[in-house]
C-alpha cells in the first residue's frame, strides 16, 4: 500500500526504504535532543553560578561591605579597601593599556596589512590574549617587584595593563577595518595627511567599537586574580598608595573563601557578588553598546 | 612630519608587544635556570617536589595539568558542539541572541567565581552523589575503573577537569559558532534537497567543511584550560604525588605556582623552580596558542 507514496531511488524494496528512513529520522531527532540538552546544561551552569551568588552574596550584603575595611576574623569589617582598590588598579591599567593597544590595533589596520612585521606583530598579540595570566604576574614579578624592592599597586597595575593591551588591539584593528577605503580616498583627496585621516575620520568611525573593547578589557582585569597575587599582593589597611601593597576584591576573596572563618567566607560571597554583578553588567553594557551602533 | 611621527608610534608600539613577549620568555627562562642547572633535563619528568630536602621536579604538575586539561577537552568538546549546533541549526532565530549572549556570558564569568562555586557547590555535590555513584559502577570495571577508584572527597583532578570543562566550554561553542555560519548556505541547501536531516548535513556537509577550524577552536579551549588558575586552585586538592584514580588529589602548574610561590623565599631554589615551571607552562601553552591560531588562520583564508 505504502510501495506507491515513496520516491523511486536506490533502494528497490520499499519496506526497507521505509526502515531506513524512519531509522534516519529517529537518528536526527535524537542528535536534536542531545543538543537541545547540551545548551540547556549550559543555561543551567549559569543559572547555578549566578543563583549561589545571589543567595550567599545577599545573605552576606551589607553597608559595612562598603564602608569599612577589611578586619581580623571575628570583628567588624568590610570590603571597602578592596573595592576602592580594584577600582584603582582596573583604571589605571587600562588607561595605561588603551593608547599602547589603540596604536598597535591602528598600526595592524593601517599601516602592515599583509607585512610580515604586522603578522608577528598580531600573532604575538593573539598569543598574548590567551596566555595564562599567572605568567604575567610572574613575569612583572620579576620585573618590577624583585628589582624595586617589593610588591606595589604599580606592579599590579602594569600586570592588568598588559592583559589589557592585546584585547584592545583585536578590537581596535577589526573596528578599522570595517571602515570603507571609500572614506579613506575621501579624505586623502581632500588633501588631509595621513595621520589626521586616521585620527579624525577612522577613529572616530571605529569609535564605539573601541568603546566596547575597552569597556571589555576593563570587565576582564576587573575579576583577574593570578596577576595580581605576586604584584600588589593584598593590603589589610587602608591605602590608595600605588607604591605600597594594594588590596583588590579578586585576592581579597580567593584569600577569604580558603580561610575557616565563617565571617570571613561571608564577606568573600559578597564580593563574588559585587565582582560579578560589575563585569556581567560591562559586558552586556558593551554588548548592546556595540548593537544599537552597528 | 606629522605623518612621520605618528608612523612610528604605531609601529614602535607593535614592536613593543613583541619585545614584550620575547621579554616574558626569556625572563622566566633566566629566572628558572637555577633550577634548570641543578636539576637538568630529569626536572621534567621527575615527581619529586620536597621542599625540605630541596629536592624538586616538575612531574607531578606536569601530568596534573594534561589530565585535567585533556579530561576538560574531552567534556567540553560534545557539550560545546551541541550549543553550537543549536545556535547555528536549530534554534528559532528570536532564541539565539539570548542563548548566545548567556554562553558568552559564562566566559565573561571571573576564574575566582568559578574556584568558589567549584568549591562550596560542585565538589560537595561530586563527593555526596556524584562520586560514589561512578566508583560504585565504573570502578567496578576492569583496567578503566582504576582511573574511577579511591575515597570520594569531592575535590580532585576530575572535579578540576569538570570546572574546566565549564569555563572553557563557550570559547569552544563561540568558535564552532562562527565557522559553521562560514559554511556558504548553497551546499546546505544542496544537501537538503536531496533529502537529507539536519544531522547528516552537519556530519556530512557543515563538519568537513568546517574541521580545520573546529580543531583549531579546541587547541584554543586547551591552551585556555592549561594555564587556568585560580579555578583550578580551590578544587584540585593541592598534593604534590601521583595518584592512579582521577579522584585523587593532585596539581598543575599553575595551582602550584599560585600555592606555593608565597611561601618561597627570595633567591631560593624553590622560587627559581616554581618560575621554571612557569617558563615549561609559557611553552606549552604557546605551542598549543600557536597551531590554535594556525589552524584557524587557514581557514579565513581559503
Amino acid at each position: 500500500m505504502s510501495a506507491t507514496t515513496i520516491a523511486p531511488g536506490p533502494v528497490k524494496d520499499a519496506a526497507v526504504a521505509l526502515a531506513l528512513g524512519r531509522r534516519r529520522r529517529r537518528t536526527d531527532r535524537m542528535v536534536r535532543a542531545l543538543c537541545l540538552g547540551a545548551t540547556l546544561l549550559g543555561l543551567a551552569f549559569l543559572a547555578s553560578i549566578l543563583l549561589t551568588l545571589t543567595w550567599r552574596g545577599f545573605e552576606a550584603m551589607s553597608l559595612r561591605v562598603f564602608t569599612m575595611v577589611t578586619a581580623p576574623p571575628g570583628s567588624e569589617g568590610g570590603l571597602l579597601n578592596a573595592i576602592v582598590g580594584s577600582l584603582i588598579q582596573a583604571l589605571m591599567g587600562t588607561a595605561i593599556g588603551t593608547p599602547i593597544g589603540m596604536l598597535v590595533g591602528t598600526y595592524l589596520a593601517e599601516y602592515a596589512r599583509g607585512s610580515k612585521l604586522g603578522n608577528a606583530v598580531r600573532f604575538v598579540s593573539d598569543i598574548l590574549l590567551s596566555a595564562p595570566s599567572i605568567l604575567i604576574g610572574l613575569f612583572v614579578y620579576q620585573l618590577m617587584v624583585l628589582p624595586f624592592g617589593g610588591f606595589s599597586g604599580w606592579a599590579g597595575v602594569a600586570a592588568l595593563a598588559i592583559i589589557v593591551i592585546p584585547i584592545v588591539v583585536r578590537t581596535t584593528e577589526d573596528m578599522l577595518q570595517l571602515i570603507p577605503n571609500t572614506l579613506r580616498e575621501a579624505v586623502i583627496g581632500l588633501g588631509a595627511p595621513k595621520w589626521r585621516m586616521i585620527v579624525l575620520v577612522c577613529w572616530r568611525a571605529a569609535m564605539s567599537g573601541i568603546i566596547t573593547g575597552v569597556l571589555l578589557a576593563v570587565a576582564r582585569v576587573a575579576g583577574e586574580t593570578a596577576p595580581l597575587l605576586f604584584t600588589s599582593l593584598g593590603n589589610n589597611a587602608w591605602s590608595t598608595d600605588l607604591s605600597k601593597p594594594m588590596s583588590s576584591l579578586p585576592v581579597t576573596i580567593y584569600s577569604f573563601a580558603g580561610s575557616p572563618f565563617e565571617d570571613w567566607i561571608a564577606l568573600a560571597w559578597a564580593g563574588a557578588l559585587l565582582i560579578t554583578l560589575g563585569v556581567l553588567g560591562l559586558n552586556i553594557l558593551a554588548r548592546s553598546l556595540l548593537r544599537s551602533r552597528i | 612630519m606629522g605623518d612621520v611621527i605618528f608612523e612610528w608610534a604605531c609601529k614602535g608600539a607593535g614592536l613593543f608587544v613583541l619585545v614584550l613577549l620575547g621579554a616574558i620568555i626569556v625572563e622566566l627562562f633566566i629566572a628558572g635556570l637555577p633550577a634548570f642547572r641543578a636539576f637538568g633535563l630529569a626536572f621534567i619528568t621527575s615527581a619529586d617536589w620536597d621542599p625540605v630536602q630541596e629536592v624538586f621536579g616538575a612531574g607531578v604538575s606536569i601530568y596534573g595539568t594534561l589530565v585535567t586539561s585533556i579530561l576538560a577537552i574531552l567534556l567540553a568538546v560534545p557539550l560545546a558542539f551541541g550549543v553550537a549546533f543549536f545556535l547555528t541549526e536549530l534554534a528559532p532565530p528570536w532564541m539565539r541572541r539570548p542563548v548566545g549572549t548567556a554562553v558568552e556570558l559564562l566566559a565573561a564569568v571571573p576564574s575566582i567565581i568559578y574556584g568558589m562555586w567549584g568549591f562550596f557547590i560542585i565538589a560537595p555535590a561530586f563527593g555526596t552523589y556524584i562520586q560514589p555513584t561512578i566508583i560504585d559502577t565504573v570502578g567496578e570495571l576492569p583496567v578503566i575503573g582504576a582511573l574511577f577508584q579511591g575515597p570520594p572527597f569531592g575535590t580532585g583532578l576530575f572535579t578540576a577537569a569538570f570546572i574546566l570543562a565549564i569555563m572553557i566550554l563557550p570559547f569552544i561553542a563561540a568558535t564552532m559558532r562562527d565557522v559553521f555560519e562560514q559554511v556558504p548556505p548553497v551546499y546546505k541547501e544542496s544537501a537538503y534537497g536531496l533529502g537529507a536531516t539536519t544531522w547528516e548535513v552537519m556530519k556530512g556537509v557543515v563538519l568537513p567543511y568546517t574541521r580545520i577550524s573546529v580543531v583549531g577552536g579546541v587547541m584554543l579551549g586547551l591552551g585556555r584550560a592549561l594555564g587556568e588558575t585560580m579555578a583550578v586552585t580551590f578544587v584540585i586538592g593541592n598534593a604534590n604525588r601521583i595518584s592512579s584514580s582521577l579522584f585523587g588529589p593532585g596539581n598543575t602548574i599553575a595551582s602550584l605556582v599560585a600555592l606555593e610561590f608565597g611561601e618561597s623565599e627570595i633567591g631560593s631554589l624553590k622560587l627559581a623552580s616554581l618560575l621554571a615551571l612557569g617558563f615549561i607552562l609559557f611553552v606549552l601553552s604557546f605551542i598549543v596558542l600557536a597551531i590554535s591560531r594556525w589552524l584557524l588562520r587557514s581557514r579565513l583564508k581559503a
